[in-house]
């Protein structure tokens, strides 16, 4: 019987994370479990994952200017958003499928909850995009900055601009949502969600303008990479053992 | 060598099926699929005991083989099966905080200490409000003595292991009811992993 590899990651970081209740953002409260976690040791289970099998994109799939297929192009500060998927080892991680949604330039989603905003919809914008690493761990998307919107949390409560992203890469256990914000933004300080997460670590969230990531006549960029759990190390060949 | 810091976890939002809830993806299944076809429905309840109608419950499980669709899973002996991916994703029900997958029923995977592990889906759940990805393991009610042996099993207190384990509720193909209460009486068991 062949003998599967089996990845040793170290414990995910939870100072590096915000904690599951966070008064300030409401929702916490009455979601957020109030017993510890249970440490288990990882198996097969938690050290493999969906992210490397994954295929049926398209170059398409990452343009959120055009992907609403309606031949039409959204409307909005057309902008690249580019970077690299790095394990805690600093290596690159390919194959890690990136699925990304925002609100459109007016701060308003498309989704059907989203209704007490009085913000224009945009019938070219889906605010949707999904892509794939490449060998070098980079992505790029091409879309617009969203605008930031009222939320209900507190009296008026805005959130900062910002396009969330999700992450599946080789594991399971090193599957991460979060959000990507823009450098520079006056809200930033007064949103609970982003400052629930550490000091020390939420401008890890934020993204820097880059010229270098610009493109003459055509739109601006910004650079943000993204850190997640990587395994230890390479694990021993056990026929070898 | 100084290791990076991960960047920080947090909430989906709302509005998460913009981008991450595509139709159907809740059915892992598709014609010639292997195994047994089960379906796996429950809802998710917040402190209150109010249902959770925004939430994502992603699931990922080896196929009937027990073999996962995955590189480091170099168990060639055990067949793939090209019509199981072993990954499901659905989002609650908005007004009930209900969900449902048709799926099978997994095989059998190896621990690390090269005892099999009991049947078992893994699950991730987020929701509004959830600023970290919470884990957990759905166990079947029918395979006590392999749930009993189960390394992770062991690893959880005995007063909350039953958490863990689904309710039959049969029908053809036979339900299994695993219902995910997020605080209080009956908490769900969440894994660090």
């Amino acid at each position: 019987m062949t003998e599967p590899i089996v990845r040793h990651y170290g414990p995910k970081a939870y100072s590096d994370h915000p904690p599951f209740n966070y008064p300030d953002y409401r929702s916490t409260v009455l979601r957020a479990p109030t017993k510890d976690m249970v440490k288990i040791v990882q198996t097969l289970s938690e050290t493999t994952g969906p992210g490397p099998a994954w295929t049926e994109l398209s170059e398409e799939d990452a343009d959120l200017t055009t992907n609403a297929g309606t031949g039409g192009t959204a409307l909005g500060q057309r902008i690249i958003v580019t970077g690299m998927v790095l394990d805690e080892a600093g290596d690159p991680v390919p194959n890690t499928l990136i699925e990304i949604w925002q609100a459109n330039a007016s701060g308003r989603y498309a989704h059907w909850r989203d209704e007490e905003h009085p913000a224009p919809l945009d019938p070219n914008f889906l605010g949707a995009g999904q892509c794939i690493t490449g060998e070098d761990g980079t992505y790029r998307f091409t879309t617009v900055v969203p605008g930031p919107y009222p939320w209900p949390n507190h009296r008026n409560a805005w959130r900062p601009s910002h396009i969330h992203f999700s992450l599946m890469g080789p594991a399971l256990g090193a599957r991460l949502v979060t959000q990507m914000y823009f450098e520079g933004d006056p809200l930033l300080g007064l949103d609970p969600i982003y400052n629930s997460a550490p000091e020390h670590s939420r401008e890890r969230m934020v993204a820097s303008y880059d010229h270098d990531v610009t493109e003459e006549n055509w739109a601006t960029g910004y650079r943000w990479d993204i850190v997640i759990r990587g395994p230890l190390a390479t694990p021993t060949d056990p026929e070898e053992d | 060598m100084g290791r990076l810091g991960e960047t920080p976890s947090q909430t989906l939002g709302p509005f998460f099926s913009i981008g991450l809830s595509g139709e159907g993806e809740n059915v892992l299944v598709s014609d010639g699929v292997a195994g047994d076809r089960i379906r796996l429905v429950g809802k998710v309840l917040d402190g209150e005991g109010q249902p959770v109608g925004d939430a994502l419950i992603e699931v990922w499980q080896a196929n009937s083989k027990g073999r996962y669709r995955h590189p480091d899973d170099t168990r060639d002996e055990l067949a793939l099966d090209r019509a199981f991916s072993g990954f499901g994703r659905a989002a609650t029900e908005f007004e009930t905080g209900e969900y449902w997958f048709e799926t099978i029923k997994p095989g059998p995977v190896p621990d690390p200490e090269g005892e099999m592990q009991a049947p078992h889906l893994n699950l991730i759940l987020q929701a509004r409000g959830t600023l970290n990805p919470l884990f957990t393991r759905v166990y079947f009610p029918d395979e006590e003595e392999a749930n009993q042996a189960d390394l992770i099993m062991r690893m959880v207190p005995k007063d909350r292991r039953n958490s863990l384990v689904a309710e039959p509720e049969g029908g053809d193909p036979p339900t299994y009811r695993f219902d995910i209460r997020l605080q209080g009486e009956g908490e769900t068991v969440f894994l660090d992993v």
